[in-house]
């Protein structure tokens, strides 16, 4: 169990603003925060890896205490274990990818972690290249494997995936999730993108000025109504078109696009652009092979 | 023939003054570059100093400091066994205040151009300050050392002022290239003040020249 009480006056863009957040994360669950730009999403990470003092507040990591303003302790970024994929990646130019993750090895640690790690995220054929000649999602990956090296206690993303494109984007998530899975890390994501924090996620915390206003499953928190489909995907409204009566409407989701009818009533709140949930209750869906 | 002497000395002058500077400035630079610290000002003035100052002033308040006639200077001599002026122990001190700026400045300049999370990435990889400014600091700050290095060096051969203020003129001692030429000039000896001359031209050039070829990446494409 993890435990996260932290206060900071931050001085954002519309003036000070007081971050003021409480959480608890169990091991092995994979968390989303969730939050326009600026709400302090990043500041939260920052100050969990030690980057940035916290005014007051406790950081508990099973058991061990590694911040608590009231007694003074206060580990350095050294000394807790944690993986940081950083937004713009922060490889080091200077290092082949083999030799960026080999310099997080920890004294004496076992080399065959690197080998491992190269092989999950199908690194072999960039191993010898330098940073500078990767696109943005090899380096990506490169980030995220030199981030476990370190057999962390923490995975920590800082948005990792909004550069990238949706295909790109959908590739990585999975080698988020395989690595998730595979060595039972305890991972932190911050995302702004709602199919990406459903598919990922087991609890979000939706972040605004610094708060937590909502937390839970995120299905539970994205719909406000309960819907409790049989059959149910997020996506994104491309088209709204009117066809006498009725509308159609058009989703994206993941990388197909879907058409869906709905009446009037249904579509005054929607506009183009809106992240959407698209269920069915009462009809089965078919299930047919695909070669 | 031209006596090498001076030549020579020149070099040995300039090589030992660029090795130590190099020792010094790397941590000044680093410092100058993080520190969030109130007197940076003032340290950044002091070490841009020689820059606009006359060589002449520095040279003069060096002479009047290390005058054995003096406290600070009798107890260098006394307890120390340093007699820095007219000596080459002096006119080595004074080269490295002189050129201090042209060292500290690209250095500093090359720390504070690299991202900053890639210090932030090393610290949470659990590696420390020290092996943070050897593996990831230095390594990607070649060309702002490379600089440094051929800029104190080049500069050091330059000098003239602070070296006759405080070394003089002293054959096999303080007796540079650029005091030399002087000396012959002032002895109406031209050719050897020329042959001074041209081979400090010929020898600044190249080296400017080379900084330039690797910097700018010629070398690299020549070589594929």
């Amino acid at each position: 169990m993890i435990q996260i009480a932290l206060q900071k006056k931050l001085s954002a863009a519309t003036g000070e603003m007081l971050l003021d957040i409480n959480m608890q994360i169990e091991q092995g669950k994979l968390v989303t925060l969730y939050g326009s730009s600026g709400a302090g999403k990043t500041s939260i990470l920052r100050m969990i890896a030690g980057l940035l003092q916290a005014d007051t507040g406790t950081i508990t990591v099973h058991q061990k205490t590694w911040l608590n303003t009231s007694t003074g302790i206060c580990l350095k970024p050294q000394q807790r274990k944690i993986g940081f994929v950083f937004q713009d990646y922060a490889l080091f130019p200077n290092m082949t990818v083999k030799e960026n993750l080999l310099f997080a090895l920890e004294k004496n640690q076992d080399k065959q972690i690197v080998k491992e790690l190269i092989e999950i995220i199908e690194l072999e054929d960039l191993q010898n290249r330098k940073p500078n000649n990767l696109s943005g999602g090899q380096k990506q990956r490169v980030a995220l494997a030199r981030a476990l090296v370190r057999k962390p206690e923490i995975l920590m993303l800082d948005e990792p995936l909004s550069a990238l494109d949706k295909k790109m984007r959908i590739k990585l998530q999975d080698y988020i999730l395989k690595v998730h899975k595979k060595f039972n890390i305890t991972t932190l994501l911050i995302s702004h993108d709602i199919s990406e924090v459903i598919k990922m996620s087991d609890t979000v915390f939706m972040i605004e000025n610094g708060k937590i206003i909502q937390q839970g499953n995120p299905i539970e928190v994205f719909t406000t109504k309960k819907v409790s489909g049989k059959f149910q995907f997020t996506g994104e409204v491309i088209d709204i078109k009117k066809e006498d009566v009725i509308y159609i409407v058009t989703v994206l989701i993941g990388t197909n696009f879907v058409k869906i009818i709905a009446e009037e009533n249904e579509i005054q709140t929607i506009t183009i652009g809106d992240p959407v949930l698209v269920a069915s209750k009462a009809f089965n869906p078919l299930l047919q092979k695909i070669n | 023939m031209i006596d090498w002497q001076p030549l020579l000395l020149t070099f040995k002058l300039a090589l030992i003054t660029t090795c130590l500077l190099l020792v010094i400035s790397i941590p000044i630079a680093y410092w100058l570059a993080y520190t969030k610290s109130k007197i940076k000002p003032i340290l950044e003035t002091l070490v841009s100093m020689p820059l606009v100052l006359p060589p002449t002033v520095l040279g003069f308040y060096l002479l009047i400091a290390f005058s054995p006639a003096n406290t600070f200077g009798n107890w260098l001599d006394t307890y120390m066994g340093l007699r820095l002026i007219f000596s080459f122990e002096g006119v080595l001190f004074a080269s490295i205040l002189y050129s201090l700026p042209f060292m500290v400045h690209p250095i500093q300049a090359g720390f504070s151009n690299l991202n900053s999370t890639i210090i932030e990435a090393s610290y949470i990889l659990g590696k420390s300050k020290t092996t943070t400014l050897f593996k990831v600091l230095l390594p990607n700050i070649k060309p702002s050392l490379l600089t440094g290095i051929v800029l104190a060096f080049a500069h050091t051969i330059g000098e003239f002022g602070v070296v006759l203020m405080i070394g003089g003129n002293i054959p096999g001692k303080t007796k540079v290239a650029s005091i030399a030429i002087y000396d012959e000039v002032e002895a109406l000896n031209y050719t050897t003040a020329n042959w001074y001359s041209i081979i400090l031209f010929v020898i600044t050039f190249s080296i400017l020249l080379l900084v330039y070829l690797i910097n700018g990446g010629y070398l690299k494409r020549f070589w594929k």
